[in-house]
């Protein structure tokens, strides 16, 4: 008896987190399965998991061949890449000056990035877009990059990892000569190492993902990200083919899961991290 | 990691070791004080930044929800609370306002109750963690606008997976989407797919924070495991990590809109219009900033009111985790 009840439980337990799993999993399962599926299976009353025909390098080929699906991808690279990398430029030293230096105006600074952190993006929306229009900028990489590149949430979690790095280090540098930028840069930098992952995931994954600004923003087939990517496609191929649309959509969310797949604990982390927004 | 490369300065790693090299226990030395503007000059892009994305956008919400601006048109006029007036009287707003509460209130419970039992079972299991906690945590990562596309055809009424397994079973199957008394409900589904996974790590984070001496003393005490000792030790200790997630919850479900702009787009008869959906078409399909913006002040409102009661609330007990 006393040795079957934790067997029991056990088995109970993975009852549960099984059928967790498969709520979790049974889209992605259906997304394959469609995607593997010629035209003629994608459209049949009769439930089946398994095609009849293996189509999925066909869907491939066609999605490859109708969606502008590399174009999309690049856009994707380039666009998160500047946004971090804009975002990271800005963020180190303000975090820095706020974790410590001492200077007027600190204060002010630090409660506005706290407010900051709690306001939706789509609370500026309307403004932003404005001044995008007035400058000339919509529809561009400007307009899909530069109203991001202020993080309050990289300035907030970098200087909150700055505060436990022990002042010795930085006076050492002072003494050896460093300018306060170079200290930034040359050992700041290095030991943030794991906020800035956790930071550059959550943003990496934030902005590949969005679709809101870019829908905003964008009109011409060459701008197009991802989401906003097959989303159009869809609207183009309404009704036609699922078994290709469901193979674009493998090719817009493959490269977050590769990475996830890659660096599961770091993203875990870096999104966890980033509970707030 | 080209910073390392570029510079005689050693890793900082090592020269925490080799501190006492360069600060001789006898301080003689004078260290360089940066100036009091350093600090300014750091700041200063960040804060440039602010003013001209966050902090002057929000002004200008606030004033252009008294005007009556239209995006291209040459001239706005003051109109003082006429925007609001109009919204108080607008069914559409109304049927927004509530359908984003009704969302609300099935995705908060849903994604934190699941998340929360996986935690839990993932936390007592004796194997196979990891697993479970990748599988679980996949539909978080997953590109939102392209899984609604699948969840789109999992609920296509003819072609479906869905309504075939309804029908092969014998059940009728739905038009799930164009459902006047469903859409909502199907839109709630999404949400918790997507969300429990994240609410799932932090309750894990959450659990592990427990001090096992707290188990070991119930067990001592004669505490049943099960049910007896999750509502002695557990429950209690996870409360703040509980109210966090809540909040954390809340505040996103009132922000849903890429599921509702690709699935339904409000409809079917403004059925599934949501807050963020209603500032996105006055704003950015009629190109009625004014009013547009004053929506944008009541939903800022709203989430700014769920981060107050999160203050007030959670960093009081916070700190007993």
């Amino acid at each position: 008896m006393s040795r079957v009840r934790p067997l029991l439980a056990e088995g109970a337990r993975h009852a549960g987190l099984l059928a967790l799993a498969v709520f979790a999993l049974l889209p992605f399962a259906w997304m394959l399965s469609t995607a593997s599926k010629p035209e003629t299976e994608v459209y049949s009353d009769v439930l089946h998991w398994l095609p009849q025909r293996f189509a999925l390098l066909d869907n491939f080929q066609a999605a490859f061949a109708k969606a502008p699906l590399l174009r999309l991808l690049a856009n994707g690279v380039i666009v998160t890449a500047c946004i971090f990398g804009l975002q990271l430029l800005v963020a180190l030293p303000a975090a820095y000056a706020l974790a410590k230096l001492d200077f007027r105006g600190r204060d002010t600074l630090m409660a506005a990035v706290l407010l900051g952190l709690l306001v939706p993006q789509h609370a500026v929306a309307v403004p932003v877009f404005l001044l995008l229009h007035t400058a000339g900028l919509l529809d561009s990489y400007a307009a899909l990059i530069l109203p991001w590149t202020l993080s309050v949430f990289g300035i907030f979690l970098l200087r909150q990892f700055f505060k436990t790095v022990p002042n010795d280090l930085i006076d050492a540098a002072r003494i050896d000569g460093l300018s306060e930028l170079a200290i930034v840069w040359r050992v700041m930098l290095p030991t943030a190492w794991p906020a800035v992952t956790a930071f550059a995931i959550f943003s990496v994954v934030a902005h590949w993902n969005d679709y809101f600004w870019p829908l905003i923003v964008i009109n011409s087939p060459e701008f197009l990200t991802p989401p906003l990517g097959v989303a159009q496609f869809r609207n183009q191929e309404a009704g036609t083919n699922y078994g290709v649309l469901m193979a674009a959509a493998i090719v817009v969310i493959a490269p977050l899961l590769i990475a996830f797949a890659l660096a599961q604990r770091r993203f875990v982390e870096g999104i966890t991290f980033t509970g707030i927004k | 990691m080209a910073m390392a490369s570029v510079s005689h300065w050693r890793r900082p790693a090592v020269l925490e070791h080799a501190k006492p090299l360069w600060l001789p226990a006898r301080r003689r030395l004078r260290l360089p004080r940066p100036t009091l503007a350093i600090g300014q000059v750091l700041a200063a892009p960040a804060v440039a930044l602010m003013l001209l994305l966050l902090v002057g956008p929000l002004a200008v919400v606030l004033a252009l929800s008294l005007t009556d601006y239209q995006l291209g048109a040459e001239t706005l006029a003051f109109i003082g609370l006429d925007n609001y007036v109009a919204m108080a009287g607008d069914r559409v707003f109304w049927k927004s306002l509530r359908n984003t509460a009704l969302y609300s209130l099935a995705v908060v419970p849903g994604s934190v109750g699941l998340g929360l039992a996986a935690a839990l079972l993932i936390h007592s299991a004796a194997r196979g963690q990891a697993v479970y906690r990748a599988v679980l945590f996949l539909p978080v990562m997953a590109t939102l606008i392209a899984m609604a596309l699948v969840w789109e055809f999992m609920l296509h009424p003819g072609f479906g997976l869905v309504n075939l397994s309804l029908k092969s079973v014998g059940l009728a199957p739905h038009n799930w989407l164009n459902d006047e008394s469903l859409a909502l409900w199907v839109l709630a589904v999404i949400g918790i797919w997507q969300g429990f996974g994240f609410n799932m790590v932090l309750f894990s984070a959450g659990l592990l924070g427990i001090p096992r001496p707290l188990y070991e003393a119930a067990a001592i005490d004669g505490v049943p495991a099960g049910w007896a000792r999750f509502s002695l030790v557990t429950w209690p200790m996870l409360a703040p990590v509980t109210l966090f997630v809540l909040v954390v919850t809340t505040i996103k479900s009132f922000q849903v809109f890429d599921t509702v702009q690709v699935l339904t787009k409000g409809g079917p008869n403004k059925a599934t219009e949501v807050l963020v959906y209603t500032l996105y078409a006055e704003g950015f399909e009629f190109f009625r900033s004014g009013y547009a913006s004053a929506v944008t002040v009541v939903f800022l409102a709203i989430v700014m009111l769920i981060s107050v009661v999160k203050t007030r609330w959670l960093d009081r007990r916070v700190h007993y985790t």
